[in-house]
């Protein structure tokens, strides 16, 4: 089994140490992974602007870079989502689409449901947060949302639980959007910064030392604002908590 | 002129307390709607039930339509058909003048406030008053409704006492909620007994039976539309269900949604005119067939007015009702203004974090964030995004199509931007920056410790 790994732009630029854990992870359960040097950008920014041609061109691209491998892995769930959900409009059709889109997966989703490990050799001994990021939560279905009436259940704890030592604060809103929203985060910045502020202030009240979760994006607008404003928090993506690389 | 919802939203959130208040309020609607929606195990069921019933009508719309005004016909209520707010209007007018009506009761309608109604008839010397308790408060301010369910959501009580006290002569400086309620109530009594004639908007039009269904709390329809001989009911084309039994399901899900409430207090059938009296249906079409037409958007035509999505939307709840500028506010108004003008409208699909929270709070399953993300590529198409980020997307795709020029600019940014003077990398431009710090630039990219790792050079 070869997995195509397959990091974010601006992962890849701003965090190395994220995306290194991201390797590891998959690594460190004897996975088969490359890393194709091409890639760039899923056009995610593009499409959320309404850029479609510019879309489709780097949908195009994404295709050819990765359509060969068993499984395409990302450590972040709107990327995914982008593929999974919004690349139809440009490749449907195309060789090689239907089964790229079926067997891309967000990096926690893609162990809970393919490679189901029963141990993870890590322990990190705090309270922590889990954000459930909008496109990973409603469109990946990663845990149970609020709005519907189904069993609670959440992959994102459920691998956090093989962890030594880790335990979750209580959040009084667990699935609001952040406010991070890609060109949102600029475009309506007071709403931006208003819907972070009160996430962070749910996670104080909730006392939570750590907020964590499957999108590096969410946590990068959160820590912006928690290291404006000096909280007592901080965040970490969650194969970090995983790789054992934080204590 | 083009409307910006991100200028508004900023000014409405200046007011900290205000908006957090204003987040509160809505927050505690969507939270008693979860406990009801929770308190049902069919809940996601009654969802799909009521989804497909919607598109199934709208997908014979024209045959509904016609088996209602048959069967609403027969039972004495007269049928009109307007093509736009203009004809509806004058339709209105017509039949209060010759019916000589001086003064209108009138119950919630989102209908007549998009075709702006109240100011047409008082225009023509019509006396329109609100019956609902909120939209009776925020038609004394002169101010239109900032919530389809909760007109006078943006107002605190002591808002609604100052106001009180200006038209209804209330004590100065008492804003007890009971207090102001029974004064409006003591006030929109003697509207009931004396007005010429009632208007209502409608819920569901039933084709099977030809009558309508108009769902209140407070029975305002009811008295206005029991006392006068002419009982005026304006609905939009995508009001009809087929038959009396699917109307269980919309009312379940309806009252739950938008109040939390198991069911609306009163839930009236008016199935033809009061004794001596008339009954009149204007049946609206006002931009909805083009809607119609298209299948990325004719899901928005499933709307049953809940306001749910309103509830639920982080930007809504922060931006208030005002920042929409249209008569319907919120991710439902999002879609639907935007059909309607997108010129005008182009900045609402963009009031929206896509958290797809308002898609899956709908009770009748209208794909809101999809709506709302296809919407940017009409505003693209149509040439309505600002250049400068149209132009910077562009640069960035070229730029995404050369990985090793990409690779050279990632390289240049981490090395030069610590270098930089905080007051330049934090300057009016850097709208990130403006509340919140940037990341660190590390020294080194992924791909620089993956290949060093590899052994690639």
């Amino acid at each position: 089994m070869k997995i195509g790994l397959f990091i974010p732009c601006f992962m890849n630029e701003l965090y190395p140490e994220a995306s290194m854990a991201t390797l590891k992870v998959l690594e460190n359960l004897g996975l088969d992974v490359e890393y194709p040097l091409e890639q760039t950008c899923c056009g995610q920014a593009q499409a959320n602007t309404g850029c479609a041609k510019e879309t489709a061109v780097l949908a195009e691209r994404f295709l050819k870079i990765f359509k060969d491998y068993d499984y395409i892995v990302a450590p972040s769930g709107s990327c995914v989502s982008m593929v999974r959900h919004n690349y139809a409009q440009f490749l449907e059709g195309r060789d090689g689409f239907e089964r790229m889109r079926s067997h891309t997966f967000e990096l926690i989703e893609f162990l809970h449901d393919v490679i189901k490990p029963t141990s993870m050799n890590a322990s990190f001994a705090h309270k922590v947060g889990i954000h459930n990021s909008c496109h990973a939560h409603r469109e990946l279905g990663m845990a149970s949302m609020s709005e519907k009436n189904v069993p609670e259940f959440s992959k994102i704890k459920n691998l956090l639980d093989k962890v030594e030592g880790i335990s979750y604060s209580e959040l009084t809103r667990k699935d609001e959007c952040c406010g991070f929203g890609g060109t949102f985060s600029v475009s309506e910045e007071a709403m931006s910064v208003a819907m972070g502020r009160a996430r962070l202030q749910d996670h104080l009240d909730a006392g939570s030392e750590y907020i964590t979760g499957v999108d590096m994006s969410c946590l990068m607008h959160m820590q912006g604002v928690i290291d404006r404003e000096k909280m007592p928090l901080k965040t970490i993506y969650i194969a970090q908590i995983l790789a054992g690389d934080a204590q | 002129m083009s409307h910006n919802h991100s200028e508004l939203a900023d000014k409405f959130a200046s007011n900290v307390e205000r908006m957090k208040w204003h987040d509160k309020a809505l927050w505690f609607v969507r939270v008693k709607r979860d406990n009801q929606a929770k308190s049902l195990d069919e809940w996601e069921e009654l969802r799909n039930t009521a989804d497909k019933i919607k598109s199934h009508t709208l997908a014979h719309l024209d045959e509904y339509l016609e088996q209602f005004e048959k069967n609403a016909l027969a039972r004495g209520i007269r049928v009109h058909w307007a093509k736009d707010a203009k004809e509806h209007n004058e339709i209105v007018l017509d039949l209060l003048r010759s019916h000589n009506a001086k003064m209108i009761v009138k119950s919630k309608s989102m209908l007549t406030e998009e075709c702006h109604l109240n100011p047409y008839l008082e225009e023509h010397g019509i006396e329109v008053v609100d019956t609902d308790l909120g939209e009776r408060i925020v038609q004394l301010r002169n101010e239109p409704p900032s919530h389809i369910v909760l007109p006078a959501i943006h107002l605190k009580k002591e808002d609604v006492g100052t106001t009180f006290e200006k038209f209804l002569n209330t004590q100065k400086g008492n804003s007890d909620p009971t207090y102001l309620t029974r004064a409006a109530r003591a006030h929109l009594r003697e509207k009931f007994v004396s007005a010429d004639a009632a208007m209502t908007g409608v819920n569901f039009a039933i084709a099977e039976t030809g009558g309508i269904v108009v769902c209140t709390n407070e029975g305002n329809a009811d008295l206005g539309a029991s006392l006068p001989k002419l009982h005026i009911a304006c609905m939009g084309i995508e009001k009809i269900i087929p038959r009396l039994k699917d109307l269980s399901i919309f009312t379940r899900l309806l009252a739950r949604s938008a109040t939390g409430q198991p069911v609306t207090t009163y839930t009236s059938h008016y199935h033809g005119a009061v004794e001596g009296g008339e009954m009149h249906v204007v049946i609206v079409d006002n931009g909805r067939t083009k809607i119609l037409a298209d299948k990325r958007y004719v899901k928005s035509l499933q709307c049953i007015r809940c306001g749910a999505c309103l509830n639920t939307c982080p930007i809504y709840r922060r931006s208030g009702g005002y920042s929409y500028g249209y008569v319907i506010p919120g991710p439902i108004g999002s879609t639907l203004a935007p059909s309607r003008d997108l010129k005008k409208y182009y900045s609402l699909p963009f009031a929206c974090s896509l958290c797809f929270s308002c898609s899956n709070v709908c009770p009748v399953k209208v794909d809101l964030a999809d709506q709302l993300y296809l919407k940017r590529q009409d505003v693209v198409d149509a040439g309505y995004l600002s250049p400068v980020k149209h132009n910077a997307l562009k640069m960035a795709t070229w730029l995404m199509c050369r990985p090793k020029l990409m690779d050279f600019a990632g390289f240049m940014a981490r090395k030069m931007v610590p270098l930089l003077p905080r007051a330049l990398v934090y300057s009016k431009f850097n709208l990130w920056g403006k509340n919140r710090e940037l990341p660190p630039f590390p020294k080194n990219s992924f791909k620089e410790l993956y290949k060093a790792k590899k052994g690639i050079k």
